[in-house]
């Protein structure tokens, strides 16, 4: 099957190409054939990884053994031919505690939606959530699946710290920062859940293709 | 053992980095100038990945507490081992309670420290490059601190008396890097297209000065503003090291080693791999210019760059090989 339009192929310098099979926003389809071609590509002659990012691809491979037209052709190919695999991740249940001192723009968040507190948070438990990408930091899922009447711009200026375990959203996208680190996101409650620890058997909790569901632990005003 | 006496925490324990898990969010890491470590290494007859010492904040002083072989390369900075004077590109005999000194750099920005088997650390996802931003690898996933120590794996190394240096025909540097501009080879990336004529003429025909927010992470340049001909949302993104990015500002960021493994805007360029020490050695206040060239020219020059190590490999192997008793 074909998603939309041949996606759009750029060189990431002469060891890496940058495929984007993005539309006018982002599509969980598409995203479903990314995982898919990041798959298959892994096993392509002198490719050394793939990063999948938000309805793009990126993949790295060695130009001594390959060259970037080939791979070019192949993933092309790839794009076209690969079924997109269905759903094959595991489930996450992520306990949060909404709102209260690590929580502090629940109140906010509900106000910009126009939704009382209550409603806010039964929606964000309602829906699952597919981790679409891993990336900017260890283990940092882009989440895909947020309910649309749950959206919310980023905030003008980032926070130059935001703790481990925030529950975050930025804009249509859900999150959990998995180390204390900057964001421009906004904190609407916390988990005990660890997305990372360099010390565990596999230090990062989720794969793109997971899916997630959160439940309401508690929630304070 | 060795121990550290004067330091900064920019300075970290580094190896040639942790590729392979870009979509876990894990940043590739490693040496800025891995050319440099890989031949201090080699020098010491050490895989070429062996941890050592990346030197970003000089002076940096070390006391060794047992009788070991160490390789000083990158930048070049006057050094001395107590009272010997000893030059940049060369490897040495140090004994215990000897004191290493690397002084500022005359040119260039980064110093690496190799010591005879490598620094013994745990390696953590297949590397001990030191990962500051996340906190692990290296040394507890931190920067240098004065009174660290750190213990050497035991090896053999057999160097001449008076040690062995190595000169590199590139590394000549002619001048002082403020004066002249640094060169760096470029492809086009995703956007550049989508910049606007006067944007693709000052991108490549002006110069560039990296201000003082520069780091393992990235530098910020600054220069003449690059405008898109139309505003562009992306969404997210993997990137790689030596990706131009144009922020709203206009004023471009360069990603490095430690950049974060995604990112979300505009690229105009990627710095080629072979070009990536020039941008390690390059310090706060450096211009630069940017070249563009051919994806053949750029594959090129990674191929000569990997034939100089293999070969300098085969030639250790021949010189490790006379001096050792038959």
């Amino acid at each position: 099957m074909t998603i939309g339009p041949a996606p759009r192929i750029s060189l990431a310098g002469s060891g890496a190409l940058l495929l984007d099979g993005a539309q006018a926003s982002f599509d969980d389809a598409v995203q479903e054939l990314v995982w898919a071609v990041a798959e298959a590509a892994r096993g392509l002659d002198g490719v050394r990884e793939t990063v999948p990012g938000m309805n793009n691809l990126l993949v790295l491979f060695d130009p001594l053994v390959t060259d970037a037209s080939r791979v070019g052709e192949q993933l092309q190919s790839l794009w076209a031919g690969t079924d997109p695999q269905t759903a094959t991740g595991t489930l996450h249940r992520i306990p949060v505690h909404y709102g209260g001192s690590r929580g502090e723009d629940l109140a906010g968040w509900a106000a910009h939606c126009g939704l009382s507190l209550e409603e806010t948070v039964d929606r964000h438990a309602a829906a699952t959530y597919s981790v679409a990408a891993i990336g900017a930091m260890p283990g940092f899922p882009y989440l895909s699946g947020l309910d649309p009447r749950l959206t919310w711009p980023r905030r003008k200026n980032p926070r130059l710290k935001v703790a481990e375990g925030a529950v975050i959203i930025g804009g249509a996208q859900a999150g959990i920062m998995p180390m204390t680190a900057p964001s421009g996101w906004h904190i609407i409650g916390h988990t005990d859940v660890r997305l990372f620890d360099i010390e565990a058997q596999s230090p990062v909790l989720l794969r793109p293709g997971d899916k997630i569901q959160f439940e309401i632990a508690g929630v304070e005003q | 053992m060795i121990e550290i006496l004067t330091t900064g925490l920019p300075n970290t324990v580094q190896d040639l980095g942790r590729p392979g898990h870009l979509s876990l969010g894990i940043s590739h890491g490693g040496a800025m100038d891995s050319q440099a470590l890989a031949i201090a290494n080699l020098m010491l007859g050490n895989d070429r990945s062996a941890a050592g010492l990346e030197i970003a904040l000089h002076p940096f002083r070390l006391k060794a507490h047992v009788d070991t072989a160490l390789a000083i390369t990158g930048a070049d900075c006057p050094i001395r081992i107590d009272d010997r004077r000893c030059p940049p590109w060369w490897a040495t005999a140090i004994r215990a309670g000897e004191t290493l000194l690397v002084e500022a750099p005359r040119a260039g920005a980064r110093s690496y420290v190799a010591f005879a088997g490598g620094l013994d650390l745990p390696s953590v996802m297949g590397s001990r490059a030191t990962d500051a931003k996340a906190g692990f690898g290296g040394l507890a996933g931190r920067g240098l601190a004065r009174g660290d120590r750190l213990r050497l794996n035991t090896a053999m190394c057999p160097l001449p008396p008076a040690g062995l240096g190595v000169a590199l025909e590139e590394r000549q540097i002619t001048g002082n890097a403020i004066a002249s501009a640094i060169e760096l080879r470029v492809l086009p990336a995703a956007e550049f297209h989508s910049f606007t004529a006067q944007a693709h003429a000052a991108f490549t025909g002006s110069e560039w000065k990296i201000t003082s927010e520069a780091n393992r992470m990235g530098y910020r340049l600054s220069g003449e503003t690059l405008s898109l001909a139309s505003p562009r949302e992306l969404l997210s993104h993997g990137i790689v090291p030596g990706t131009v990015q144009v922020p709203p500002s206009g004023q471009p960021i360069i990603q490095l080693a430690d950049a974060n493994t995604c990112g979300g805007y505009p690229k105009i360029a990627t710095v080629i791999e072979a070009d990536l020490w020039r941008l390690a050695q390059a310090p706060v206040g450096a211009r630069l210019r940017f070249l563009p060239v051919s994806i053949e020219a750029a594959t090129q020059a990674l191929r000569t760059a990997r034939q100089q190590l293999d070969a300098f490999v085969a030639a250790r192997n021949i010189s490790a090989g006379r001096l050792r008793p038959a």
